[in-house]
């Protein structure tokens, strides 16, 4: 290259960073204006068997349409497994942004802390089925006190296990831990194409009520943020007791140290498992496989017999976006859609938990099917560190790294659970 | 090159033109042709290595993005933490492993088919390279997931035929590797293999005929005519199947569910995807992007030495 040449695509080159600026680009937050006309936009989960859903969907924006002239309502399915990019692109340009959000409350406090939502507590207050929501459950949408959402349905797991092969083998549902384990190595020991009780490396979501079980918790709050408390002595006792299900007399290592939930779910309804934590979500795909009609459901046991084992409240809350220019008409629609009388249409036609405590209780007495899930929740549920640094650890694959070394020896549990502490620490302190 | 444009004032049949300074191409004439090129690669790459570089000294996550904190210079942190980061060097190590066997595989495998093909009929040699198309083609989410349904633990045809029942494939860390390996090998292989061929029909008839008759025997005319013959080939698709292998990210990524057993079949590509860009650290994203840059700048300035030297113009 010449002298000459240099020069000029030196030249070429500070034109460029001089129209574009010496900072990468970042959105600016516009306080926005109450517009009571125009289009609503709102952003729900895409699911797989989506068309029940939109209909339920449909139905309130012909409501609330009848209800405010001049109004239309844009409802966009966005994918569940890219939902963070979309997220992100809505919070960094809001003017492709919705109003009305639908978001898993694992990602809550990523979302506020990015200044991407907005706190609607009066709003909660302000409405008469606020006070519907139990505090389990508003804990899992607050952070600082302050309110981002109203919970629209939660998923709890469960245990699932096969009435057929547990009267073959004379067993009964367990009622504790110890029982679980037996049965669960009963069934390995009778049937060795079976496991007893599918669990997996990867399946954060059934680890963890063995660590809630136990006394154990993952991180505990400090002031006003986190620190890791997986590696304290309960914490480790429970992530043992788990851990150790993932051995030949139950479910080898071979095949089920990468185990995801999903392939536990593939597994027990194909009839290849005895035993799964599944969620009551999951009731359609154990339907749909070989095992339909050949299934019961208990609570998960704890240690101590007859308790019950905290489960983990995952499930959806309805937020508004901060940057909203419409926030009246959000609000309307938000107490609308996440309303008693649209949950319970939601379950019906997603078997979707409500999240208002009302409408589970009507719920309760015509669905015998969800009363070992009422029962996990009336037990007490829990919930992930609601801090911006879980979806950090969630994304980098702290908790099933740490299980996959304990179950392939790679670590001790003592060496894993510090390991994973310090990752945590970090994420934390960001 | 040897097809350049004769000079004006050269090529007239007629009486000669004594050279006119208004057809003399002007000494600034190169730059002006190269401005197209300038106008579209630059806000092509440089603009956006520029932003890479520029965020690697940030502390830039998702709330500095979306402007709920403000973006802070942090010089070279993002490199101090991954410079000091155990593992980095670790799956820098295995990426550096991983795609040096993948590199020799592709190139084994490439050139054994690529002399098959001369020494095959007509029909064979179609077949084979439209089998070799169609591998080639398969886009790679597409084919990493056909494998993982091939060599599925239980389900899997592999482990039916082989009788191996139950085996997973990816428990082991180096079983994971091979299967990922050939994978890579299968996508990739045919590009050499075109290439090669190519190159080893555009061989005179000629020279071999030389060769036979001097004695030589097929392997050694292959060493010391065929590969001498097509060594600039060769240097390219070695440099193409180095920045290639070592920046896999897809079939890893499939085949593995995101890096293996508690990460123990993670590549630089996918390491920097887990921590830095699906964990919204997008400062330590980017430094590891600037260091596989620097890493792979340095191949590229090998390859073009490599190809000056070799005799080729640039």
């Amino acid at each position: 290259m010449n002298a000459r040449l240099a020069a000029f695509l030196a030249a070429l080159t500070a034109t460029g960073l001089l129209v574009t600026g010496c900072a990468p680009s970042v959105s600016s937050n516009s306080d926005g204006a109450d517009e009571k006309s125009g289009t609503l936009r709102v952003w729900l989960f895409d699911e797989p068997n989506r068309a029940p859903k939109e209909q339920v969907v449909n139905e309130a924006v012909a409501e609330f349409t009848a209800a405010h002239p001049g109004v239309t309502v844009d409802v966009g399915y966005i994918p569940v497994a890219t939902r963070a990019e979309k997220f992100k692109g809505a919070f960094n340009d809001p003017a492709s942004a919705p109003d009305v959000v639908e978001y898993g409350n694992t990602d809550l406090p990523e979302y506020v802390a990015a200044g991407g939502l907005a706190e609607i507590g009066s709003d909660v207050a302000a409405w008469s089925e606020g006070a519907d929501i139990s505090s389990d459950l508003r804990a899992s949408a607050t952070i600082d006190g302050k309110l981002y959402g109203v919970p629209w349905y939660v998923g709890i797991r469960a245990l699932y296990y096969r009435t057929d092969v547990f009267t073959e083998l004379g067993l009964a549902p367990p009622t504790s831990r110890d029982q679980l384990v037996a049965a669960a190595r009963r069934i390995r020991a009778a049937k060795p194409e079976m496991f007893g009780l599918a669990v997996g490396g990867k399946y954060t979501y059934a680890a963890m009520p063995f660590l809630w079980d136990a006394g154990g918790d993952l991180a505990v709050k400090q002031g006003s943020g986190y620190v890791p408390a997986i590696n304290s002595a309960a914490s480790r006792a429970g992530v043992e007791a788990y851990t150790d299900l993932i051995a030949p007399d139950n479910c080898p290592p071979q095949q089920c140290a990468d185990l995801t939930g999903g392939k536990t779910v593939e597994l027990f309804a194909s009839g290849k498992a005895g035993m799964g934590i599944l969620g009551n979500f999951n009731r359609g795909a154990v339907e749909a496989g070989a095992v339909k009609g050949r299934y019961a459901v208990v609570p998960l046991p704890g240690a101590k017999a007859g308790t019950i084992a905290p489960a983990f409240a995952g499930g959806n809350n309805l937020g508004i976006m901060r940057n909203t220019k419409r926030r009246t008409l959000a609000v309307d629609f938000l107490r609308l859609l996440g309303g008693k009388k649209y949950q319970q249409k939601m379950y019906a036609a997603m078997g979707n938990l409500p999240g208002l405590t009302s409408a589970r209780t009507e719920l309760a007495a015509s669905e015998p099917f969800l009363k070992p899930f009422f029962d996990t929740m009336a037990a007490g549920t829990r919930f992930v560190p609601l801090d911006p640094g879980w979806g950090k650890i969630d994304a980098q694959a702290v908790i099933p790294t740490m299980l996959e070394k304990i179950v392939t020896g790679k670590a001790s549990v003592d060496q894993a659970t510090d390991e994973a502490a310090a990752a945590m620490q970090t994420a934390f302190r960001r | 090159m040897t097809t350049a444009v004769p000079a004006l004032g050269e090529t007239g049949t007629g009486p000669a033109r004594s050279p006119s300074p208004r057809v003399r191409p002007g000494r600034r004439t190169p730059f002006w042709l190269l401005l197209p090129a300038v106008l579209v690669l630059v806000p092509l790459f440089a603009y956006p290595i520029y932003q890479l570089g520029l965020i690697s000294v940030l502390d830039f996550r998702q709330a500095q993005v979306s402007g709920g904190q403000p973006t802070r210079f942090v010089g070279f942190d993002n490199y101090a933490a991954l410079l000091h980061d155990g593992r980095f060097w670790s799956v820098l190590l295995a990426t550096v492993g991983f795609a040096a066997a993948c590199v020799l595989a592709t190139l084994a495998v490439g050139a054994a088919f690529a002399v098959l093909l001369t020494r095959v009929g007509r029909w064979p040699r179609l077949a084979l390279s439209l089998a070799a198309m169609a591998a080639w083609a398969a886009p790679a989410v597409t084919g990493s997931t056909v494998w993982m349904f091939l060599f599925d633990a239980n389900l899997g045809l592999v482990n039916q035929v082989l009788g191996l029942d139950g085996f997973n494939w990816t428990y082991g860390r180096y079983t994971t590797f091979a299967l990922v390996g050939a994978a890579v090998v299968w996508h990739s292989f045919p590009f050499v293999m075109i290439t090669l061929y190519a190159g080893i029909a555009a061989i005179p008839d000629g020279v071999l005929e030389a060769a036979e008759l001097d004695g030589a025997s097929g392997w050694q005319s292959f060493r010391r005519v065929v590969v001498p013959m097509l060594r600039p080939l060769i240097t390219i698709v070695v440099i193409q199947s180095i920045i290639w292998d070592f920046k896999i990210f897809t079939q890893i990524y499939v085949m593995t569910g995101g890096g293996g057993i508690a990460g123990q079949n993670l590549t630089l590509n996918v390491y920097a995807y887990q921590q830095a860009f699906a964990a919204s650290e997008y400062g330590l994203g980017s430094a590891i992007g600037v260091v596989m840059m620097v890493i792979l700048l340095a191949v590229t300035l090998l390859y073009l030495r490599v190809l000056r030297r070799g005799g080729e113009p640039l």
